[in-house]
């Protein structure tokens, strides 16, 4: 074992050393994986920062109502009284001022993306400052709270990042009714920061609402309430709702884009198949230009064992150099980009690629594929072909 | 000096197929050579020296017969386990050195050393032996680039020898020299004939070359057209 271990070793270094007089076709074999790898990590990136703007927006001690068959907050509702049924579900805590419980409103504007100057839909929240408290992270980054009552709101820093007119302090008209911008909040990146917060009674009134609501919020000891809740919404026949926690409902809707991780896979994968073209001619090239090193190594005694591993190992080296090149690359240009698509209620969710550890694992995997087929076929040749035959071609 | 047969060859037959065509190198070729004998095979092109060479060095197998070296059979065996019999007895020369262009002369002496579960102390004093032996031992660390064909040719037959084979295969070894380097490299045989006992067969086109070998055998169209004292 410590033979073969100790051939293979001087072929494989012999190999990285002769690199060089194939430079060319080496550098083309590991530009092909940078590209795939790229590629491949930049649509991960895309959708893992998406699901992860959405997951970390749910808490495990939040109760969600919505109606019965909506997919999304828009299409949900509540009025007063279903309201009032739903603070009267066992498991939800109390303060000093009654239950914790956050009924609100989700209507749809529109604000102009600042990168296409074109019109998109944005979500104005109505909700009270309970609904506020029950934010985790929520933090007033610039200005302050909306007064409950007056037609001013504010602003999600990822709608201040990503679309134009929502400065501090500036005036905003949606339809025929104009706001005023008086505070800029964060919520630690996640979903909440992609919409408009203003006091849920005026924009009932604004929107013709009534006394209704769409959704409802209420803080819970624990998830395991949620079963005693959901009996309870069973036995009472005027409340049409279903309830989940807020983070079981927002890592629903953070699979939204797990189609993009799928695309990704599809286009890198089929990329990876020209990749493979050109890697196994840089191969097959590789052991051409080594003939008479094989051959000689060979005549000396070396195992055919060692000639495959040593290939083997340049194909492995160069497609992991390419994938790190890639992953640096992807790392550069899409780490922390921002960028904002249609989330679940027809709005535009504002969010940053995320490149973690697992999708760098998960590029330099793809690349090792690569790597893998295009050195197993010339490591084949270079180990089977006999000695008298590589004899020759070296000559 | 021992006078037992090193290697013997027995009825012989090598065929090639091209296509449709079947191609005899050899057919009924009988051989012996003894231990400690410096044999030089002449022939013209197509003679079939360099086929002979190759089933000698184990590198290729015979279509019929056998072949014989210290009394074990080496025309049925494997692949790999030629390539370990290789290992153990055989030592190549060839023509144009054959030297791993990105390792040093101590390098490129030290590759049969990594068939051998010697230490790295021993393989260095191994090396530093064969090196002295073929007068190289200023240019361990040169680059075969950075050396002339004759020393690239040390180090090839230090390498050769490094290992102790009782066996040396030269292919043409100074085809590729001036007449004094070539002078100077068949006097490196000849020592390591005469002084360490190797046992040598060179395939030559240079009859000045084959002055320097005990024997002579001239093949033509795969046959030994002039009989010598070890021919059958």
């Amino acid at each position: 074992m410590s033979n073969i271990m100790s051939q293979s070793t001087a072929v494989i270094v012999m190999n990285i050393r002769s690199l060089p007089r194939r430079l060319w076709m080496s550098l083309a074999m590991v530009f092909a994986s940078a590209v795939v790898v790229a590629i491949l990590l930049a649509f991960l990136a895309m959708a893992k920062g998406f699901e992860a703007t959405m997951q970390s927006a749910g808490s495990d001690d939040i109760a969600f109502f919505m109606r019965t068959g909506s997919a999304a907050e828009l299409n949900s509702s509540a009025s007063k009284e279903q309201v009032n049924l739903i603070e009267n579900a066992p498991g939800i805590i109390k303060d000093e001022q009654g239950q914790l419980v956050s009924p609100e409103l989700y209507v749809i504007v529109d604000g102009v993306k600042k990168s296409t100057q074109q019109e998109a839909n944005i979500p104005l929240r109505g909700l009270s400052q309970r609904g506020v408290d029950m934010r985790k992270g929520f933090t007033l980054m610039a200005g302050r709270m909306f007064t409950p009552g007056t037609d001013e709101l504010i602003v999600g820093a990822g709608i201040l990042r990503e679309f134009d007119g929502f400065d501090l302090g500036q005036e905003i008209h949606f339809g025929k009714y104009t706001w005023k911008v008086v505070g800029v909040f964060s919520t630690g990146g996640n979903v909440f920061e992609s919409e408009l917060w203003a006091d849920a009674k005026v924009i009932q009134n604004l929107y013709n609402r009534g006394s209704s609501y769409q959704t409802v919020r209420a803080r819970i000891g624990s998830p395991d309430d949620i079963a005693a809740i959901n009996d309870y919404l069973k036995s009472e026949p005027r409340l049409t709702h279903e309830v989940q926690t807020e983070s079981a409902y927002f890592a629903t809707q953070g699979k939204s884009l797990e189609y993009m991780a799928i695309f990704g896979w599809v286009i890198s994968s089929i990329m990876a198949l020209g990749a493979l073209a050109g890697a196994l001619n840089t191969m097959y090239t590789s052991v051409s230009d080594r003939a008479m090193e094989i051959a000689t190594l060979r005549a000396i005694g070396f195992s055919s064992m060692s000639a495959f591993i040593g290939t083997m190992v340049e194909a492995m080296t160069l497609a992991v150099l390419g994938s790190l090149v890639g992953a640096l690359v992807a790392f550069i240009f899409f780490d922390g980009l921002n960028a904002s698509t249609l989330g679940g209620s027809f709005t535009q969710v504002v969010f940053s690629f995320q490149l973690t550890s697992d999708l760098f694992v998960k590029g330099i995997t793809m690349a090792l594929v690569i790597g893998f087929i295009s050195g197993v076929f010339p490591a084949w040749r270079a180990a089977r072909v006999p000695v008298i035959v590589a004899f020759q071609s070296a000559r | 000096m021992s006078s037992q047969n090193l290697f013997e060859l027995s009825q012989v037959a090598k065929r090639f197929t091209k296509g449709k065509e079947t191609i005899s190198i050899f057919h009924d070729l009988n051989m012996q050579i003894k231990e400690g004998d410096f044999l030089a095979i002449m022939g013209p092109s197509g003679s079939g020296k360099t086929t002979l060479l190759n089933l000698l060095g184990g590198v290729d197998q015979p279509t019929e017969g056998q072949i014989t070296f210290d009394g074990q059979r080496i025309d049925n065996l494997s692949e790999g386990q030629l390539a370990k019999w290789r290992a153990n007895n055989i030592g190549f020369i060839f023509q144009f050195y054959n030297l791993m262009p990105m390792l040093n002369a101590a390098r490129n002496v030290e590759l049969p050393l990594l068939l051998t579960n010697m230490s790295r102390s021993e393989r260095k004093q191994q090396v530093k032996v064969a090196l002295e032996l073929v007068g190289l031992s200023d240019r361990a660390s040169h680059m075969p680039s950075e050396m002339s064909g004759g020393q690239q040719q040390r180090v090839a037959i230090a390498r050769a020898v490094v290992s102790d084979p009782k066996f040396l295969l030269c292919d043409e070894p100074t085809g590729d020299l001036d007449r004094q380097t070539a002078d100077e490299i068949l006097q490196t045989l000849q020592l390591l004939n005469e002084k360490f006992g190797k046992t040598i067969v060179m395939v030559t086109h240079d009859p000045s070359a084959a002055k320097f070998a005990k024997h002579t055998v001239h093949l033509n169209k795969g046959e030994f057209v002039k009989a010598e004292e070890l021919l059958v």
